[in-house]
């Protein structure tokens, strides 16, 4: 057979492409992906924490910690709930011992006695994964190990993480971690296991004040989306540009 | 079972209020990442200066620093793997790269670089390579007989001197150096890009980052060549005083050189040292002056948390002081070295204050976070990233140089 330089490279590229090609027809027609796609047209898990109603107790802390197999004495947590004590002179005292997990029961702020007559307000403000809609962490993971579903929540593939810490370096609300067991990226997923069949997140089961609500953003029923399109509610660090989804009622300028 | 360990607990102190998730996560390896990338990129730019811009100057430093940067190379991935959480999946940022992200470039930037290196290093060395193979053959001993199957193998069977062919062997590193300043500019200017594009992190956003970046890994890659080449020259030197005597011509000639070649090579440094210093203060200045939210707690992190190492480290003893050095008429091989270790020290505290100094301060900007470098290791995780891990990237490429420099003979210059 006559082989020139030209045809063993033309056959090759052939032969290559026609390779590829089977694999990536099977990819664009995946029936699992078909079905992710179409399936739930109408989901965008939305957040609703209510500070006024937050009394510091740590029930979320530490529900959020058992079900989520989050190390119970490890100093990381996906939800945290953040204690604010303003007083007369315009300062802000702040603390999260143990991210809140046992509650507020020292009156001590880092160390400090605060005298309760300089106290002009106080109160309590719940922390967790923002959601975002434009998510930083997501941006700049290198292998895309992390990543958003269709209904807005972002997870981590943890047999994919290559633990570079970009993603919690990204995320301005501190809410990323490395996992004390699986050495990756953590962040909360909004119980994305327990969201997705139906139930609601073990942060907002276990508070006894519905200081926590979840919601899906696409449903104008929804009592969360309610609340949100008819009332004012805030997010943080709204400056960043990460169009958060989480959203507060009762935020005070204060909250960092 | 894995162990527990809390990634970044280890070596981080907290002070006010930092929540609870944030540590000093990047550690001393995120430092010597753009240490080490910027010496790299330095030493290569440093090379095309001859090869490209023709500064006839620079000739003996052409090569040397060609040669030194293909040991450097590496070397600047090597703190990256010693900081993943998962180092066995390192390969995948190459492998699956995640386009948004400033790091998936690292593979195809690093890549390319990487062969512009080795190539234009194959093209100045061809030469050579087939004079060895020729010179090496029929001489007797194992070892002449490996070392000429090496160059064999390493003139990849292009045989020809004539001189149709060596002027085509110059044209090639001429095109090559003029195609690797911008790639070496790129490569580190990216590594730049990785910190100034972090919109959460007050201290490293910046458009500047990048050319500040690339502007200081000039600096710290001409300062580290000029070293090495002085410490070589010195050794060179001192055996040549011990079979010779003080007096003889070789060492007179060995000084000369030296000297000539420090005086020339020193005024490139400090040129990009001006450059480098300038871009830092501009950056500074700006945002003194515009004030925005983080500026009460940057401020608060310069001028009081890391005053010491910012303002008397890295820009007193690392900048001002050598510029005075190598501005003073009359310079000598001992001031020189002097100064450039100092501009070294500088560099580095200058990567240190950029990484360290962007995690000393919590994201709510209500407290600080300490770095305590781990430096007797109990763990793999303290001696990775810890003085030992840094301490092993140091190393690395002065070994590797020994070895390379077996081959490729980079300081030959009686010969010229």
């Amino acid at each position: 057979m006559d082989c020139s330089r030209r045809t063993l490279l033309k056959s090759a590229c052939a032969a290559t492409a026609a390779a590829t090609l089977p694999i990536s027809a099977f990819r664009l027609f995946s029936p699992a992906e078909c079905r992710a796609e179409t399936g739930k047209p109408g989901t965008r898990w939305i957040f609703l924490v209510d500070t006024e109603k937050c009394v510091g107790c740590g029930l979320c802390v530490k529900a959020c910690k058992l079900e989520n197999e989050v190390p119970y004495d490890a100093p990381v947590t996906r939800t945290w709930v953040e204690r604010y004590v303003i007083t007369s002179d315009g300062k802000s005292h702040i603390d999260s011992p143990m991210g809140g997990r046992d509650g507020f029961t020292s009156p001590k702020i880092d160390g400090q006695e605060i005298n309760p007559k300089e106290i002009t307000k106080a109160f309590f403000v719940p922390k967790l994964c923002n959601q975002c809609d434009n998510p930083p962490c997501v941006q700049v993971c290198p292998v895309g190990a992390t990543y958003q579903t269709s209904d807005g929540v972002v997870l981590v593939d943890r047999k994919w993480c290559i633990g570079c810490g970009y993603c919690i370096m990204a995320c301005p609300y501190g809410v990323r971690f490395f996992h004390p067991e699986y050495k990756v990226a953590e962040k909360c997923t909004f119980c994305y296991h327990r969201i997705s069949k139906g139930e609601t997140t073990a942060c907002v089961q276990a508070c006894p004040f519905e200081a926590r609500k979840i919601g899906n953003l696409r449903d104008p029923d929804d009592p969360v989306t309610k609340i949100v399109m008819t009332q004012r509610v805030g997010v943080l660090k709204d400056e960043y540009g990460t169009k958060p989804q989480v959203f507060y009622l009762g935020l005070d300028r204060n909250v960092r | 079972m894995h162990e527990l360990i809390v990634h970044g607990a280890e070596w981080t102190d907290k002070i006010g209020f930092v929540y609870p998730n944030e540590f000093i996560y990047w550690s001393i390896q995120i430092v010597m990442y753009p240490y080490m990338t910027g010496l790299v990129a330095g030493a290569f730019v440093l090379s095309s200066l001859y090869h490209v811009f023709d500064q006839k100057d620079l000739k003996e430093m052409a090569r040397f620093s060609l040669v030194f940067s293909l040991c450097l190379l590496p070397v600047a991935m090597m703190p990256l793997m010693l900081h993943l959480q998962q180092p066995l999946r390192g390969i995948e940022v190459m492998m699956t790269p995640h386009f948004t992200s400033a790091i998936a470039a690292f593979g195809i930037v690093f890549s390319t670089y990487a062969v512009i290196v080795i190539s234009e290093i194959w093209f100045v060395y061809r030469v050579f390579f087939v004079e060895q193979s020729k010179a090496l053959k029929g001489q007797p001993g194992l070892a002449n007989n490996f070392k000429r199957i090496v160059y064999n193998v390493l003139t990849l069977g292009a045989y020809e001197l004539s001189e149709e062919a060596v002027r085509q062997d110059k044209k090639a590193v001429k095109i090559l150096a003029a195609i690797g300043i911008p790639v070496a500019g790129f490569l580190h200017g990216y590594a730049g890009f990785i910190f100034g594009s972090v919109k959460a992190n007050a201290l490293w956003m910046s458009p500047l980052m990048p050319v500040i970046f690339i502007m200081s890994a000039v600096v710290s890659g001409i300062a580290l060549c000029m070293l090495t080449y002085l410490i070589i020259m010195e050794w060179q030197k001192f055996r040549a005083i011990l079979a010779k005597g003080r007096g003889d011509a070789s060492v007179e000639l060995l000084r000369g050189v030296e000297m000539d070649l420090m005086t020339k090579t020193s005024r490139y440094l400090m040129m990009f040292l001006v450059a480098a210093i300038t871009l830092e203060m501009l950056d500074l200045i700006f945002r003194g002056y515009t004030q925005m939210k983080s500026w009460d707690i940057l401020r608060t992190v310069m001028f009081h948390e890391d005053f010491v190492k910012i303002f008397i480290l890295q820009y007193g003893l690392g900048n001002l002081v050598p510029f005075i050095l190598l501005l003073i008429p009359g310079l000598t091989i001992r001031r020189t070295a002097i100064a450039l270790v100092l501009v070294l020290f500088g560099v580095f505290m200058m990567r240190w204050n950029v990484v360290i100094g962007g995690q000393a301060f919590s994201l709510s900007f209500m407290g600080y976070m300490h770095y305590d470098l781990p430096i007797i290791p109990h763990n793999l995780e303290t001696f990775k990233e810890g003085l030992m891990g840094a301490l092993t990237v140091v190393a690395t490429p002065f070994v590797l140089f020994w070895g390379v420099n077996k081959l490729l003979p980079s300081l030959t210059f009686r010969k010229q």
